[in-house]
Parts: structure tokens; C-alpha cells; sequence
């Protein structure tokens, strides 16, 4: 048992932060070039010969990043493809299209491609906006839509955990230097002990997401219930994060300047995408209880 | 990364669990943990099972903590009672291991690991609980300066009923003040002047207990570390058991959950209450892996993970909603005292009223809850200090 990154898998992490940090907004081709679409492909498929677990970091720190590219779409469904393509891609499920307008392509739960044609609708979460498709233009891909599916739910939970990360740090980070009756607000217990709260959270949402790639990486029998139990918990934990790090900001945290509230969006788009924690929990219930 | 057993770790896995099934009977399992409990654990010891992470020197395995973890899981897999002496290997053993003298460690170590001594622990007073460094249990060393004269009175302490020996923490200088002037002493609890009183709890039954010292002799060879150095050696204990306790919570809350779902499936379970079955579960499944990477640090590094820091807090709140759940399932016949667990059900009678009633203790034992989120804020987040 060892349950951590490589020293190889941290310098990736590390490498992958400093590129969102510089350029949040980077262009999918951008991505594409440093070698971010297609890693856990094998080499002989034009993919970088790694594993899931390597994608799940960059996931992870797309989410912190707030990055608003079809990136995490287009890393799940590239594996399922027959021919790797330099298309940009999105997944319909419930009827609804994330980057329907950045997207060249659409993959369906019946395995059918489309050309990602439609509507595009004004979404809340303004850095992953939703599509209704108009599928006109389609074509047979064939294959395993669950595998497609359990990538999505684990891609999304690490994402959720990075969301989660980023709201913990933005608290920590203002409550440390805000000063209200003459004292640090974080010393104020009613303050500090939510985020005390937030981190447990995250470190477990963290934990259930890093579960569930390893099981999807690693086609364990156990993807499917640890793939639906780390999206069920890591994206209530990211909105969570969210609400308590906005409350501890006060005013400020309320604010459509303040960058909390795209956090907190995009925690929500997650927690709806691909069904709530409700939805999944029923799937985890069914499977210890009938 | 990789979350299967390693060959090794595998094949000590199933000769743990052979071992087990050929030795864990019913009347161990179900019979009274201070007579079982004291058979139980010399197998163990006889074993080689008690004191798997204590150096070889000291008569421990030498083992690495993944053996303790596994140890811990497979011990919960079968219901197995948990080696009397949890003071002792868990916080005494490791305490004189770090700080103790030769003498000292020649004349414990052994009888702790073989259960010959049974350990309590004397830290907290009536006025002295999550603040420990507040402790007045005084401890006067003589003129001959041979022995320290120590009286006061200790609260919320297992196991003294039955103790041989106690960790016991006192002021041993009067004008001092907070953390100095602390000293910590190995008292012998069968030493006159010692008198145990038991607490009797919310349960019903008594598993604490008050420890009044009149004028009780401990000779100045029982100090540990340093006469007014005891605040940093009670530190080392209080370290110890947070530190390895993550895996027991962990395996202790999983034959919960095990026993919560065979009740769902008797009694059968609303939507509302599947649902909240399976958030425990969840959580259940977090905090597993969150221990596995804090003990993937701790073997690295020899370090726990600060990930770790949360299983207690999480632990302590999960088995509330767990027993709470089940009490739920039970609907009215939970009040009765012999109500759940008819013959040849899964739990003994009153199984779930007790633990959701002694749950209520576990916010409180091993540092309070709001104790514990201090500590996340203050050392894990890096926040200004409250106080």
C-alpha cells in the first residue's frame, strides 16, 4: 500500500500550477502543446504513456485555476475515441452540453458523435457554460459510454478538491490579515473553527477523489461505487468550502469582484453535472443494502 | 501509487487472519473485556502481536505501522476485542521508549507487551481538562530528596480499576506556574494512600474513574525525563495517542457501519434513511484513505501526515450519526433496555441505545472537538493563536 504522488507526479503538479497561474486563460491548443490532452493514452496512440492518476493532478489544478477551456471534456473522452483526433470535445448528460460553443465535437451516452451545432444558454457558472444540442451531424463511435462516464465522475471529484483547496486558502488567507475589535479575525474561534471544518473536508474529499482515479486508472472493480461516492462528497465539500470561505470574508465575500463567487459557481456546476450527490448516494445505498 | 497490499504486506495480512480465526473463540469475543480481555491479549503477546511497531530491543516486532494498520483492520474485520493494555502499548510504552531511563524501560517495557502490567493515565483533574498545563496534583521531593510526596486528586481515567501502574502528571514545584515546574511520574497505583473511585457515565457503567493520591510515596527513579520538564514528555504521550489512533477509529467505526447495514436490511430502511446510510459510508471510505496517506508519509518520512489530524474529529462525530441512524431503524423499541438484538441477531441486547449513548463521550475523550479544530487552525492552517 502507498497511498501518494510520485516525485515525477509532484513535479507535475508543480509544473502545471505555475503554467494556470501565469496564464489562466491559455488556450486549449495551448494544453494540447504542453502535452495535457491524450497523458494517460499510450505512446503508440500519440498519447503520453501515463496514467490516469497523472491526469487526475492536472484536473485538480484546472480547478483551482478556475481554467474555463473544454479541458477536462476533452481529456475524458479522448481515451474512448477509436482515432485520436486534435478536435476539441464535450460530453452531453442530462440534455445539456458544457462548452457546447468551444467545442468541435459532442459525445452521447448511445456512443454517437456529433458536431457540436446548438444553442448555447446563459449558465450560471460563466467558466463552464451549457449547450443544448442539436444533433444533426452524427456519427457511430462505438465503444464503453461507462468507461467515458466513470472518468467524468472522478475527473470531476478532483476538480471539486482543487475548488475546495483554493476556497480553504483564499479563508485562511483574509482571516489571517483582517482585523475587526482590534484583533486578527481568525483568532475568534467562531471564525477559524469552520475553516478548520473546510480543511478536514477537503483532506477527505481528496482522498475519495484520488481513490476513485486510482480505481478507474487501474479498470478496479470498484470504480464505479468509489467513482460515485468521491463526485457525491468532493462536490458538496467544494461548495461547502465555498459558502464558509464567502461567510468568513464577510461583505467582501459577496461581492461580484471578489473571485469567491466563481468558485462558488463552478463548485455548483460540478455538484449538478453528472447528477447530484443524492443521485449517486442512491447508487452506493443500492449497492450495500439490495 | 498503488492501494493494494504489497506481497508482504499481503502475506502478513493472511497469516493475521489465520492466526485469528483459529484463535478468537465466542467466549473471547463476547465474554467480559477485563477477564477475556486479559486472555486475548496474552495470545496476542504470546503471538507476537502486541507491540508491532516497538523496536526489537524492547520485546516489540520492529514491524513497520502498516502492519499496526493492518493489524487494526483485520482485528475489527473479526470483532476481535482490542488488547487490554491500550494505555500501556499506546501511550505509557511509547512515552518511557522515548523518554526513560534503562532501569526503566528494563523493568516495564516486557510487562506492558505481555499485559502483566495494566497502565491508567493520570492527566486530567477536575480543574485541569483540555488545559492540561493548569494540572495542581502536587508532587513534594523530600529532603533526601529519594522520593516525591504526591497528592491530589486525577479524573476521566480508564482502566484504573484494574491498573497496576499509572502515568501520572504533577506540579512539582509550587511556585510554579502553566507548562513549567510539571513533573511526570510512573506511580504505582497499589502504593498506599492511592484510591480509585469509579465515574459511573451516561451509559450507566463505569469506565472511568477518579484517582484521589493522600500523601502516596513515588520514588524519585519513577521520574521521567527531567524533575520539571514533564510538560514536553506528556506532550510525547498526548502525540502518541493521536498519532496511531487514526486506524483504530477507522476500523472501530467500519464493524459500526457493518452492523448498521445488516440492521437496515432487517428492519429495512426509508429513502431519507439510504440515503444517510450511504453519506456514511462515503465518509467512511474518506477517512480510510485519508489514514493510508498520512501513513504513507509516516513511513516515509517517519512523520504522520497533517491529513491525518481530522480522522478523530470526523470519526468522533460519524460513529454519533451511525448510532443515532441505527436508533432511527429501531424506531420505539430502541428505548427498551433488552430491545434490539433478538436471539441470533447480529448485536448484543441494548447494543445500539449503549453506543449512541457512550458516543456522546466521544467528542470529549482524546482532546475535544473544538480542542482538536483549535489545533487544525492554529498548526495545520497556519492561523493566529486564540489564546
Amino acid at each position: 500500500m502507498e497511498f501518494a504522488f510520485t516525485q515525477e507526479q509532484e513535479e507535475l503538479r508543480r509544473e502545471a500550477r505555475a503554467f494556470l497561474e501565469a496564464t489562466p486563460e491559455a488556450p486549449l491548443a495551448d494544453l494540447r502543446e504542453l502535452g495535457w490532452l491524450g497523458v494517460s493514452l499510450p505512446e503508440e496512440r500519440g498519447g503520453g504513456g501515463l496514467s490516469f492518476i497523472d491526469e487526475a493532478i492536472l484536473f485538480e489544478e484546472a480547478g483551482r485555476a478556475l481554467y474555463a477551456g473544454p479541458f477536462l471534456t476533452t481529456a475524458v473522452v479522448l481515451p474512448a475515441l477509436p482515432e485520436v483526433d486534435e478536435r476539441a470535445w464535450s460530453v452531453e448528460t442530462d440534455g445539456l452540453v458544457p462548452h457546447l460553443d468551444t467545442v468541435d465535437r459532442v459525445l452521447r451516452e448511445d456512443m454517437t458523435a456529433c458536431v457540436a451545432d446548438g444553442e448555447t444558454l446563459a449558465t450560471v457558472d460563466e467558466t463552464r457554460p451549457l449547450g443544448r444540442l442539436q444533433a444533426t451531424d452524427c456519427y457511430e463511435v462505438g465503444g464503453d459510454w461507462e468507461l467515458v462516464r466513470l472518468r467524468l465522475l472522478a475527473a470531476l471529484a478532483v476538480e471539486a478538491a482543487g475548488i475546495a483547496q483554493k476556497a480553504l486558502e483564499l479563508g485562511v488567507e483574509y482571516v489571517s490579515q483582517r482585523e475587526q475589535f482590534g484583533k486578527k479575525i481568525g483568532t475568534y474561534q467562531a471564525v477559524s473553527h469552520p475553516l478548520a471544518d473546510t480543511y478536514v473536508e477537503t483532506e477527505l474529499a481528496r482522498s475519495l477523489a484520488y481513490w476513485a482515479a486510482w480505481c478507474v486508472a487501474e479498470n478496479d472493480v470498484q470504480a464505479p461505487i468509489a467513482a460515485a461516492a468521491a463526485k457525491a462528497q468532493a462536490a458538496e465539500t467544494a461548495v461547502a468550502a465555498c459558502e464558509r470561505s464567502i461567510q468568513v470574508h464577510g461583505g467582501i465575500g459577496f461581492t461580484w469582484e471578489h473571485v469567491l463567487h466563481r468558485y462558488y459557481k463552478r463548485a455548483q456546476g460540478i455538484d449538478a453535472f453528472g447528477g447530484h450527490g443524492a443521485v449517486h448516494r442512491k447508487v452506493v445505498a443500492a449497492a450495500l443494502l439490495d | 501509487m498503488d492501494l493494494r497490499d504489497t506481497p508482504e504486506e499481503a502475506a502478513f495480512r493472511a497469516e493475521l487472519r489465520a492466526w485469528i480465526a483459529s484463535n478468537l473463540t465466542d467466549e473471547i469475543r463476547h465474554g467480559r473485556f477485563e477477564e477475556s480481555g486479559r486472555e486475548w491479549s496474552r495470545k496476542l503477546y504470546q503471538a507476537g502481536y502486541a507491540g508491532l511497531t516497538w523496536p526489537k530491543e524492547y520485546g516489540g516486532a520492529g514491524a513497520p505501522y502498516s502492519h499496526q494498520a493492518i493489524f487494526l483492520e483485520e482485528m475489527a474485520r473479526a470483532e476481535a476485542p482490542s488488547h487490554l493494555g491500550v494505555i500501556g502499548l499506546g501511550m505509557a510504552g511509547p512515552t518511557i521508549i522515548a523518554h526513560g531511563t534503562e532501569a526503566q524501560k528494563e523493568r516495564h517495557l516486557e510487562k506492558i507487551l505481555s499485559t502483566e502490567e495494566i497502565w491508567c493515565q493520570g492527566f486530567s483533574e477536575p480543574d485541569a481538562g483540555s488545559d492540561l498545563s493548569a494540572v495542581r496534583t502536587s508532587a513534594r521531593l523530600t529532603l533526601e530528596g529519594d522520593h516525591f510526596v504526591v497528592n491530589g486528586q486525577k479524573v476521566w481515567s480508564s482502566f484504573a480499576h484494574i491498573a497496576d501502574w499509572c502515568i501520572l502528571v504533577t506540579r512539582s514545584d509550587p511556585e510554579s506556574d502553566r507548562h513549567a515546574g510539571l513533573t511526570y511520574l510512573l506511580a504505582d497505583m497499589r502504593a498506599p494512600g492511592v484510591e480509585v473511585r469509579p465515574l459511573r457515565q451516561i451509559t450507566g457503567e463505569a469506565e472511568f474513574n477518579e484517582i484521589f493520591f493522600t500523601d502516596v510515596k513515588v520514588p524519585v527513579e519513577n521520574v521521567i525525563g527531567e524533575i520539571g520538564g514533564g510538560w514536553q514528555v506528556a506532550m510525547t504521550t498526548l502525540l502518541h495517542e493521536r498519532g496511531t489512533l487514526g486506524f483504530a477509529l477507522t476500523a472501530g467505526l467500519e464493524s459500526q457501519i457493518r452492523k448498521l447495514l445488516a440492521l437496515a436490511k432487517e428492519k429495512g430502511a426509508t429513502e431519507v434513511q439510504r440515503d444517510a446510510i450511504a453519506r456514511e459510508w462515503i465518509g467512511l471510505q474518506a477517512v480510510r484513505y485519508t489514514n493510508y496517506r498520512s501513513l504513507t508519509t509516516l513511513m516515509k518520512t517517519g512523520i504522520p501526515g497533517p491529513e491525518g489530524s481530522g480522522a478523530k474529529l470526523w470519526w468522533s462525530e460519524a460513529n454519533q450519526r451511525v448510532t443515532k441512524l441505527a436508533l432511527e431503524l429501531l424506531g420505539p423499541e430502541a428505548q427498551l433496555l433488552n430491545g434490539d438484538g433478538k436471539p441470533g441477531s447480529h448485536v448484543q441486547p441494548g447494543y445500539w441505545q449503549h453506543q449512541q449513548l457512550r458516543s456522546r463521550g466521544n467528542t470529549i475523550e482524546a482532546g475535544t472537538s473544538e480542542i482538536l479544530r483549535n489545533i487544525i487552525a492554529e498548526r495545520v492552517l497556519g492561523l493566529p493563536r486564540s489564546r
